[in-house]
């Protein structure tokens, strides 16, 4: 049980709907402070609009989103997108798109610009930041998006199928980079991902959505030691755990409830 | 081989005049030979008025260019941002970018009288619909995600405004500027062959010709040709370098 003191998001009674297809009848959620909890299921269960809801991007239809009491306009949040190539202006360089959401927060010129080595720092950015995005690889314009989004240093950061767009090597790099920064920070994560394995190799909490209308099919708590590497992958817990989520997607998949 | 093409293109295009004077195709009067022409034209440049005439149609037509992006720019911006709004009037809008500008000659005249008014007026007034029609749209097609990008790192409506929708329609606010400023430098010269005109490469084109003097006739197509084409290049190169992003 997560008690209130420890949660960073409280989630009470969501409700949306679509064209009148409901999506979120009553939907609740705590995620505690430092966990990264990520957030699994069938296409079209809702997982984006979940988070496009928690982020301020959504209106919901009804229920409450609080941030330790704060609603989402009180907190300073971070947001990567799934499509880096729409999600970062392309007319600015890489630093000044790290340097913009700084900019909103009105910070000085030294403080931005301490911010910006300090990230490039933790994320050990081996590349010249002072490059246009389009003239950066995939993985590289990925990465200015975290960054990005971790330069506010947000309270709470969303992922939104970070890795989706990206090819398998540059996905194993940016996730082994990814949880040795949160897991440093301590930031509490929500991540969005249609990979069961990248799901529980970054969390801590897994969650299983069934399809619409969407509801909790099993909620994972993921005890696996950090830090993970490509061991983890193969060592007997994980096999389990995701053989274990893997059933529980089938069943959700086809709509059968599943027995706790 | 490949940065000659253009010349080769010319070259032969001369050739085949030259060809066409020699085997006297058509009256000599009518179709006189290249060499003729660039000497009649060399001559309006430096004993008559031909560069002052090229500077008065530049002129105009850069007025009018002016008038219609200070107009069709904001505005444009501003009715793609509502979207609602522009549906509204998107009829209108489009129903005088394709009127034919010439016939809104007579109407300019009672408005604006027989002057330089009149020319830069209707020339701005079809610049303007058609920069205003490419803003507006460039900034209705500008990327959602980067709009919620702006959103979610704190920006108000006012900052998404400036800082993501005008760049986003950049690429087709010039796209607009250029269609517009060819469209100006053509209205330009027609108002400068019918309403009362003393001088502009409109009205030398159609002087020239009721003298018969059709080498310089020629000459002043040539030089109107070449002013439209320098105006796209600029217009070409500004794309290049202001909006180094377009596409990659």
């Amino acid at each position: 049980m997560i008690t209130p003191r420890e949660a960073a998001l409280t989630i009470r009674g969501l409700q949306k709907s679509f064209t009148g297809q409901p999506v979120y009848s009553g939907f609740d959620l705590d995620v505690k402070r430092g966990d990264i909890l990520a957030i699994f299921g069938p296409n079209g269960c809702g997982k984006s609009t979940l988070i496009n809801m928690a982020a301020g991007l959504l209106e919901p239809d009804g229920g409450t989103i609080l941030y330790d009491g704060r609603t989402v306009r009180e907190v300073r949040i971070g947001y990567v997108f799934q499509n880096y190539r729409e999600a970062l202006f392309p007319w600015s360089r890489a630093a000044e798109n790290i340097r913009y959401p700084l900019r909103r927060m009105g910070l000085g010129k030294r403080e931005i610009e301490a911010r910006v080595e300090k990230l490039a720092a933790d994320f050990r950015v081996r590349f010249d930041l002072n490059r246009y995005p389009y003239e950066l690889s995939g993985g590289q314009q990925q990465l200015v998006s975290v960054m990005r989004a971790m330069a506010v240093e947000p309270e709470v950061l969303f992922l939104d199928e970070p890795f989706s767009a990206l090819d398998y090597e540059t996905t194993l790099d940016l996730r082994a980079l990814l949880q040795d920064v949160l897991k440093r920070l301590g930031v509490t994560t929500i991540l969005v991902s249609h990979d069961l394995e990248e799901s529980i190799f970054l969390a801590d909490r897994l969650l299983m959505l069934t399809r619409r209308p969407t509801n909790l099919a099993d909620d994972v708590t993921v005890d696996l030691p950090w830090p993970r590497d490509s061991d983890t992958l193969s060592t007997p817990a994980f096999v389990a755990l995701k053989k274990r989520c893997l059933d529980v997607f089938t069943a959700a998949v086809a709509g059968r409830p599943v027995a706790a | 081989m490949r940065a000659a093409a253009p010349f080769l293109g010319a070259a032969g295009f001369i050739a085949v005049w030259w060809l066409a004077t020699l085997l006297r195709i058509a009256d000599p009067v009518l179709l006189p030979s290249p060499l003729e022409t660039a000497r009649d034209t060399w001559e309006g440049f430096a004993r008559g008025p031909l560069l002052r005439d090229v500077w008065r149609t530049a002129w105009r037509t850069l007025q009018a260019f002016a008038i219609a992006c200070a107009i069709g720019v904001p505005l444009g911006v501003a009715l793609g941002a509502r979207e609602g709004l522009y549906r509204g009037v998107e009829f209108v809008v489009d129903f005088f970018r394709s009127t034919p500008a010439s016939a809104l000659f007579p109407l300019f005249l009672i408005l604006f009288g027989v002057g330089e008014g009149t020319k830069v007026a209707v020339a701005a007034f079809g610049a303007a619909l058609v920069i205003l029609f490419n803003a507006a749209y460039g900034v209705m097609n500008a990327r959602r995600t980067r709009v919620l990008a702006a959103r979610v790192m704190g920006a108000s409506e006012a900052r998404i405004l400036w800082d993501v929708l005008v760049l986003e329609a950049l690429p087709q606010i010039l796209v607009g500027m250029r269609a517009g400023i060819s469209l100006a430098i053509v209205i330009v010269v027609v108002a400068e062959m019918f309403i009362g005109s003393t001088d502009g490469l409109g009205h030398r084109v159609i002087n020239a010709q009721s003298l018969f003097e059709t080498g310089l006739m020629y000459g002043v197509i040539f030089v109107a040709g070449a002013l439209g084409y320098a105006m796209n290049l600029c217009f070409l190169i500004i794309e290049k370098r202001l909006v180094h992003w377009a596409g990659r």
